[in-house]
């Protein structure tokens, strides 16, 4: 065998293992960047959650957990719903166009049932909890204020129906899970089959 | 002029045999030669040239006594937070050691920061040394990474949400953002399992990525040789023995200068252990002596003082993904500065009004940002702002016209000794 033909067959060699160590690598890559992924047990606790909603009063709102987020579900009065219709302030996305709710609750109310708001809980800007504030006209959101969801971290604003004020850091309306009616009272969170539009 | 083994250990002697029997499998003399007692540094370095010496001792630190935390510690989310306070009543010694650890974390980016403020002031990144800036730059990312992985641990409010504000980041990644920031967490939200992961890569793959780094630094700048405060290469002129005329040996002349600053630091570093651990609530902050709680944000979420000026970034604008974008941009940008800066010279000292103007620009910038980054995000915090992002990433924007037209100083041939 001459020298050159040797070196061939080395380069050839060193090329062939390079690509087939290469292949094996990356698949053997996969099951270790796949064990980051929700595994089966993070999967079954963030199964749906029933919601019974038959003492909720008007006017008032309850929280539940569903895959460790808070859902909100608030009974809005009247009033409530006609600032939501009349909209109170310049809003960022008023008719829900962004995709964050489910089909069916991409209306006027951001609801299936216009009075029962379901909501996650969560400030759509950095993951912050917005609180309540159903007070008109507070010292500290100004005269124009009538009611809705204030950020404490950026100072994002959300209207009643979770709708996100214009100039606000927060990019988005606030998520709708999804969720559907198991009974007159009975809300399940996390599971939407057979809901249509 | 350098101290070799032949000058310690008579020849001949049991020592001198045993060194030899040593040399002879494994090259320590050779090592110990190349980068301590004839690995030669230039002489007029003045006190800012100890703080990579400073950072190598906190990673020692930070080794040290982050093994010993992990033995008491438990990355369980029920048992996360006790076993802090586990760590800190009952554990022997455990209180001093998990303060030596959350001091050193400040401690670290305290030299890390001052150590780069050095580089830039006297052209450390240029030409050759370009990828010790960038092996630097990488250390530095590293340990952004790491000291955020192990600020989770304690499992406090702060630690909870500060995790939460900083993962979801990555959902503001068009496309892939939302599975992405589900693949780092394991889970639905910040959970036992993200605790879990985010204590393993604490402890062991960022700290061994950290120390592979730190020893390509060191052969980087044993390689090219260290800089010094005149920008001028040591090298150039050399005695008949090969020796820079203007260098000395790294040990014993160096070294002894940095067990001067490394006491200095132990007293300043112990002073704030025993009288100050919390630093008023810079080094820990008071919302994380609460227990983390998913469905209570705390009032007011400030990162710890280190990240406070990315987090200002962060806040400048009105937009998740553009604010995301710009605080990448912040560190990115220093990566490039080996090629942002157009000047020849390389110390401040002969370099122009501009440079010096837009170097102090930066970093009142930067201290400007870091006091912003801690405030609420309400006027006028917020039109100053962004004001001080404008002008940190001018510096770097307008770098290559402004260190074009630089009007220099002649540059000495051999190293001066300065006051300044």
């Amino acid at each position: 065998m001459s020298e050159k033909s040797g070196l061939n067959r080395r380069h050839f060699l060193t090329v062939a293992t390079s690509i087939a160590g290469t292949a094996g690598l990356a698949m053997t890559a996969v099951p270790f960047i796949a064990s980051f992924q929700p595994n089966a047990r993070a999967m079954a606790l963030g199964a749906p959650v029933e919601v019974d909603i038959s003492k909720l009063e008007v006017g008032a709102m309850v929280r539940v957990m569903w895959r460790g987020q808070p859902v909100w579900i608030l009974r809005r009065t009247p009033e409530m719903l006609k600032h939501v219709d009349e909209g109170s302030a310049p809003l960022a996305d008023p008719d829900s166009v962004e995709p964050n709710q489910p089909a069916y609750a991409q209306n006027e109310y951001r609801s299936i049932k216009p009075e029962i708001l379901v909501l996650i809980g969560v400030c759509t800007h950095l993951g912050c909890a917005p609180i309540e504030r159903f007070d008109i006209a507070p010292a500290d959101l100004g005269p124009d204020w009538v009611g809705g969801f204030y950020c404490p971290c950026h100072g994002s604003k959300f209207d009643l129906a979770g709708r996100v004020y214009a100039k606000v850091p927060a990019p988005t309306n606030m998520v709708v899970p999804p969720y559907r009616y198991l009974g007159e009272n009975l809300i399940i969170v996390g599971d939407d089959t057979g809901v249509t539009t | 002029m350098s101290a070799t083994r032949s000058d310690i250990v008579a020849t001949g002697s049991k020592l001198s045999q045993f060194v030899d029997w040593i040399d002879a499998r494994f090259p320590m003399t050779k090592m110990l030669k190349e980068h301590a007692t004839e690995y030669y540094a230039a002489k007029n370095f003045n006190v800012l040239y100890v703080f990579g010496v400073l950072a190598m001792v906190v990673l020692v630190i930070q080794l040290v006594t982050g093994i010993f935390l992990t033995m008491s510690y438990k990355p369980s989310a029920d048992d996360a937070f006790a076993s802090v306070e586990y760590i800190m009543r009952d554990v022997e010694w455990g209180w001093l050691i998990r303060y030596m650890h959350s001091t050193g974390a400040s401690a670290f980016f305290i030299v890390v920061y001052i150590h780069m403020f050095r580089g830039m002031m006297y052209g450390s990144y240029k030409k050759p040394r370009e990828l010790l800036w960038i092996i630097g730059m990488l250390i530095y990312v590293t340990l952004m990474v790491e000291g955020f992985l192990g600020y989770l641990l304690p499992w406090g409010q702060m630690s909870y949400w500060g995790a939460q504000v900083i993962v979801s980041l990555f959902g503001a990644i068009p496309g892939v953002g939302e599975t992405l920031v589900e693949w780092i967490r394991g889970d639905y939200f910040i959970s036992d399992i993200t605790l879990n992961r985010f204590f393993a890569l604490h402890v062991a793959a960022v700290p061994l990525a950290l120390i592979m780094l730190v020893v390509m630094h060191i052969l980087a700048l044993h390689e090219t040789g260290s800089l010094n405060p005149d920008g001028i290469e040591i090298k150039e002129h050399k005695g008949s023995d090969g020796i820079p005329l203007d260098g000395i040996a790294f040990h014993p002349y160096l070294t002894a200068k940095d067990l001067v600053a490394i006491v200095i630091f132990f007293i300043a570093f112990s002073a704030v252990i025993f009288f100050a651990p919390e630093m008023g609530g810079y080094f820990l902050e008071p919302a994380n002596f609460e227990p983390a709680n998913q469905l209570k944000t705390p009032e007011h979420i400030a990162p710890i003082w280190y990240y406070t000026p990315f987090y200002a970034i962060l806040r400048a604008v009105p937009s998740k993904g553009f604010g995301a974008f710009l605080m990448a941009m912040a560190i990115v940008l220093l990566f490039f500065l080996p090629w942002l800066d157009r000047c020849k010279v390389k110390s401040i000292r002969y370099r122009g009004w501009t440079y010096k103007l837009a170097l102090t620009t930066f970093a009142v910038s930067f201290l400007v940002l870091g006091y912003l980054g801690l405030q609420p995000a309400v006027e006028p915090y917020k039109t100053f702002t962004q004001i001080f992002t404008v002008l940190y990433f001018s510096f770097f924007i307008f770098m290559p016209i402004y260190t074009r037209l630089e009007k220099t100083k002649p540059v000495p041939e051999r190293v001066t000794y300065h006051h300044e």
